[in-house]
């Protein structure tokens, strides 16, 4: 098991893990989202090649209604 | 000849821009995106709701992409570092979209803009290729500082965010006006129609605004008031107004001809 600390909440995941794998644990499949792992954005392009590592940090954002 | 807003390469027959908060619901955001004209539309980046039905409707479901220019603000940053972590997000959440909105607030009684962080993003985002609008407050200098960084549109404040005070200091919106080569579109603090036309007048490019509209008691009716009242705002500057006669009349009708005259 690895922790993550995902939009401020830790979580525990099965190792291992990769951002598209982690997308679908969080039932996110389909949303538009944006993914930042310690401070640096990873691009669509890379989440099915990149690991999620125990303590990483995530930010998952969308966009939403604002002024 | 057309009369057109340009902001970073793209011409906008629309000069009102809308936020997208605080509607009742994504339908009456789009009905009342609709009557506003409005092509630019601001939205907020957020943490998803994890744990929150998939399926359920997404603002981007309402307004697509495709049909509205997305302008992806940094409400409630207070820091140049979050405000420019959240354009990061915001670029990847929009497929490489570089227009965005920044503001980095200094207070969150007054939502007055912190200037030094705000110049201190804007140096990094246009260094990283966005372009970039600013919401700043009504200093000329401030203002003429953030456009040598190379901001595409120079956004100040009319009054506080929300606070629908209308225009407080049109001097110093003359003198942004006059100074800068960029768009300048007043952001922040209009509360009617009048103002937006106020805005107009005095030659901003185009006005900015979300809560004059969301919180009218009939939220479409009042986006239909300020697409006219923009336009009209903009057809009186370049008509250019009369000049002032103070302190005597002058009649609209012929002075001959009077009947009974001699």
């Amino acid at each position: 098991m690895i922790t993550v600390t995902i939009n401020g909440a830790p979580r525990q995941f099965n190792a291992p893990l990769t951002i598209s794998e982690l997308i679908v644990a969080l039932d996110l499949t389909g949303k538009r989202v944006a993914i930042e792992r310690n401070g640096d954005i990873v691009p669509r392009s890379q989440h099915a090649a990149t690991p999620v590592a125990d303590g990483d940090q995530f930010e998952i954002v969308v966009a939403v209604g604002g002024g | 000849m057309q009369d057109t807003l340009q902001i970073a390469g793209k011409s906008y027959s629309s000069r009102l821009l809308v936020g997208t908060g605080k509607y009742k619901d994504f339908a009456e955001t789009r009905a009342a995106i609709d009557a506003s004209g409005a092509e630019i539309v601001t939205v907020a980046i957020r943490r998803v709701n994890i744990g929150q039905d998939a399926s359920q409707p997404s603002l981007l479901d309402f307004l697509p992409p495709k049909e509205f220019t997305y302008l992806p603000n940094t409400a409630g940053c207070y820091s140049a570092d979050d405000a420019v972590r959240t354009l990061r997000l915001a670029r990847e959440l929009l497929d490489d979209h570089t227009l965005v909105k920044l503001e980095v607030l200094g207070d969150p009684n007054t939502l007055y803009p912190n200037v030094r962080e705000t110049l201190k993003a804007a140096e990094t985002l246009v260094a990283e290729g966005f372009d970039v609008m600013v919401y700043t407050s009504d200093d000329p200098i401030i203002a003429r500082e953030l456009e040598q960084i190379g901001c595409c549109a120079i956004m100040p404040l009319a009054s506080l965010i929300g606070s629908g005070m209308g225009i407080l200091n049109p001097w110093n919106l003359r003198l942004i006006i006059e100074q800068s080569k960029v768009p300048v579109i007043v952001d922040a603090g209009v509360g009617t129609a009048s103002d937006a036309t106020i805005a107009m007048e005095l030659g901003c490019d185009g006005v900015l605004m979300n809560t004059a509209i969301a919180a009218a008691r009939d939220p479409i009716r009042m986006a239909r008031a300020m697409k006219l009242a923009v336009e009209s705002g903009r057809d009186a500057f370049l008509a250019g107004r009369m000049p002032k006669k103070l302190y005597s009349a002058d009649p609209s009708s012929p002075l001959s001809g009077m009947i009974g005259t001699k």
